[in-house]
């Protein structure tokens, strides 16, 4: 203890204790977060939906509307449906931290019995996706050669041909598909969220969807035999790293062969 | 001479003062000599070593092998180590070469004359006097059928060159004009080529579309062609945020019930582009950022496309599915000389 004591006053002190109360804190979510169970939510009973529109209150309503019927901060959730209050809120997309144009991918402040509540408030607001079941994302059956070319056709324009995702107008973006779980994928495609557009079962069948979930798992396997992929986005940063890492140490060289010895 | 000259021209230009020589360490003290001399050959010795590390790398490390490395990630532990020994090998012989060159090779400055460009006026008259006798003893003066059928085979030489462009390909005549659509024709999904319902698009579906009949176009008939001019996507939107389209009247609208279908390829160089924002209904090119607003006539509202993404006119038969009311109005893709 004297050893710290006599280092509080450490210029990096602060960075130190700051450092270890942001580990000790991620840590213990983490484990907290495993912890939880998967929990069926095939009966909706009247008192989830009650506990759903308390979470929505609390957490939503300042800026989606106290009856989810949006607010200049937010849109109207009225219809949106069960998946896609599962898809934003377990991909911690929502609550955002802050207004902004597109909400990114973080931890999800819920547990699954409260998205579920929320989820199930919010579907009895209007019709719209249900959440699907594991066996709609279930890819036993699944076409991994089919599953690729769907992927092409359909998604990789913007999540690029590895799933790392890419850019789009104004700072949004086509996310990075590693994080997303086989039931996100799927929800995604079905309630098309921010600008993402929408890929109905109806157009994309079951049996396309899970397919491309089946090639998007395939791709998260591949080995990486080059190592640093500067996020898969392709030759556009791989171009931009060689002109500036490689040409500063190109004109580092020129300079150190220039310089006359002392 | 050259001395000459070079001090005329010193009048208009004044000649630099010369750079006082610096001695180097090395070239004073005997020990920061030695010492120079030791690290150029520690450098050489490395090369060395990395060359022999290169050779055991190769044999010695299985291909399958993974290591993961700070920053660069998981990789290949043989590519690493082939690339590093190979790389470090040839650029220690490259810095010791330089390091040697610098520290102990003379440095003193010199000065370069430069000599005079033209040549003499004796070699100017014997080169001139020999052309003057060679033209007198060929003839080619006094012999005018030689003179004028070499010059004939000369001018016709290049012909073949000009002739052989024909190969370049056939004409395309006026298939840049048209594609494989035709009124009636329905829309089907890429890849699982399916009829498609316009009762099953919900507002802010994005659907890759072929017409109805590509996959039976043979490839040896233009299956790739066909399939790179055809290609189109589908979208709905809420009727009520469509400002514009590109025809129709209302009773004939180009959409139905705010289903569109536009192009896939973009009007600048002809990239195929889906990159669609369901909430700006824009879609942007990954190859130079045009982009279209597709609730606005596919107008162009950013990068380098000249002309709006052409739209294909739709409707839906008795049964309830997307149909094309017919081929493109204006040639798809990008512009061409005959485009007026």
């Amino acid at each position: 203890m004297r050893f710290l004591a006599s280092q509080r006053r450490h210029p990096l002190a602060g960075f130190a204790v700051m450092l270890a109360a942001l580990v000790v804190t991620g840590l213990s979510f983490a484990a907290i977060d495993s912890g939880t169970e998967q929990v069926a939510a095939d009966t909706v009973s009247e008192t989830v939906v009650a506990q759903g529109k308390t979470l929505f209150a609390e957490g939503c309503s300042s800026c989606h509307g106290l009856n989810a019927e949006g607010t200049t901060d937010g849109p109207s959730l009225i219809g949106v449906g069960a998946a896609a209050v599962d898809f934003q809120v377990s991909s911690g997309r929502m609550p955002m931290a802050a207004q902004g144009v597109q909400a990114p991918r973080k931890q999800s402040i819920y547990t699954e019995e409260e998205i579920a509540a929320l989820a199930a408030w919010v579907a009895s607001t209007g019709p719209g996706p249900a959440i699907p079941e594991p066996s709609d994302y279930d890819t036993t059956n699944a076409d991994l050669s089919a599953g690729g070319e769907k992927f092409r056709v359909n998604c990789a324009q913007c999540h690029s041909f590895s799933g790392g995702g890419g850019a789009l107008t104004n700072g949004k973006y086509a996310p990075n598909l590693d994080a997303a779980t086989a039931k996100q994928i799927y929800e995604a495609m079905i309630t098309g969220p921010q600008n993402m557009p929408v890929f109905s079962d109806t157009t994309l069948t079951k049996q396309d969807k899970q397919d491309i979930i089946r090639y998007i798992e395939e791709l998260r396997k591949g080995s990486n035999p080059g190592g640093l992929d500067l996020g898969q986005y392709g030759p556009v940063t791989e171009g931009l790293f060689l002109w500036t890492a490689g040409f500063a140490a190109l004109i580092a060289a020129a300079i150190w062969i220039g310089v006359k010895a002392k | 001479m050259s001395d000459l000259v070079h001090h005329e021209s010193s009048t208009t230009r004044p000649t630099p003062a010369p750079i006082p020589h610096a001695l180097r360490r090395a070239d004073i003290d005997p020990k920061a000599a030695r010492r120079a001399e030791r690290q150029v050959a520690i450098m050489f010795a490395l090369s060395a070593l990395f060359t022999v590390l290169f050779v055991i790398a190769f044999v010695a490390i299985d291909p399958s092998v993974e290591i993961g490395l700070p920053v660069i990630g998981t990789t290949s532990a043989l590519n690493v180590s082939m690339g590093l020994t190979f790389g470090l090998a040839i650029f220690l012989i490259g810095t010791g070469a330089i390091h040697w060159a610098k520290k102990l090779m003379p440095d003193v400055e010199v000065v370069e004359e430069r000599h005079e460009f033209a040549s003499s006026a004796e070699d100017v008259a014997a080169a001139s006097e020999t052309f003057k006798v060679g033209a007198a003893e060929s003839g080619v003066m006094s012999r005018p059928l030689i003179r004028r059928t070499l010059l004939g085979a000369m001018a016709l030489f290049p012909i073949p060159l000009i002739v052989t462009l024909r190969d370049l390909g056939p004409d395309p005549a006026t298939s840049k004009f048209h594609t494989m659509w035709r009124s009636g024709m329905r829309l089907h999904t890429d890849v699982s080529n399916q009829p498609i319902r316009a009762a099953d698009i919900p507002v802010g579906n994005l659907i890759n579309a072929i017409p109805d009949g590509l996959e039976e176009v043979e490839h040896e008939e233009g299956n790739l062609n066909e399939r790179a001019k055809s290609v189109v996507v589908v979208v709905r939107i809420d009727p009520a945020d469509i400002r514009s389209q590109q025809g129709g009247t209302a009773e004939e609208p180009w959409d139905y019930n705010g289903i569109l279908a536009f192009s896939k390829v973009c009007t600048h160089v002809g990239c195929p582009i889906s990159l669609y924002e369901q909430r700006t209904h824009h879609l942007l090119c990954p190859c130079h950022q045009s982009t279209f607003d597709l609730a606005d006539g596919g107008k162009v509202v950013f990068g380098p496309a000249a002309r709006p993404m052409p739209q294909l006119a739709i409707t839906v038969d008795s049964e309830g599915y997307l149909v094309a009311q017919g081929d493109f109005t204006v040639p798809i893709g990008p512009s061409f000389w005959e485009l007026s």
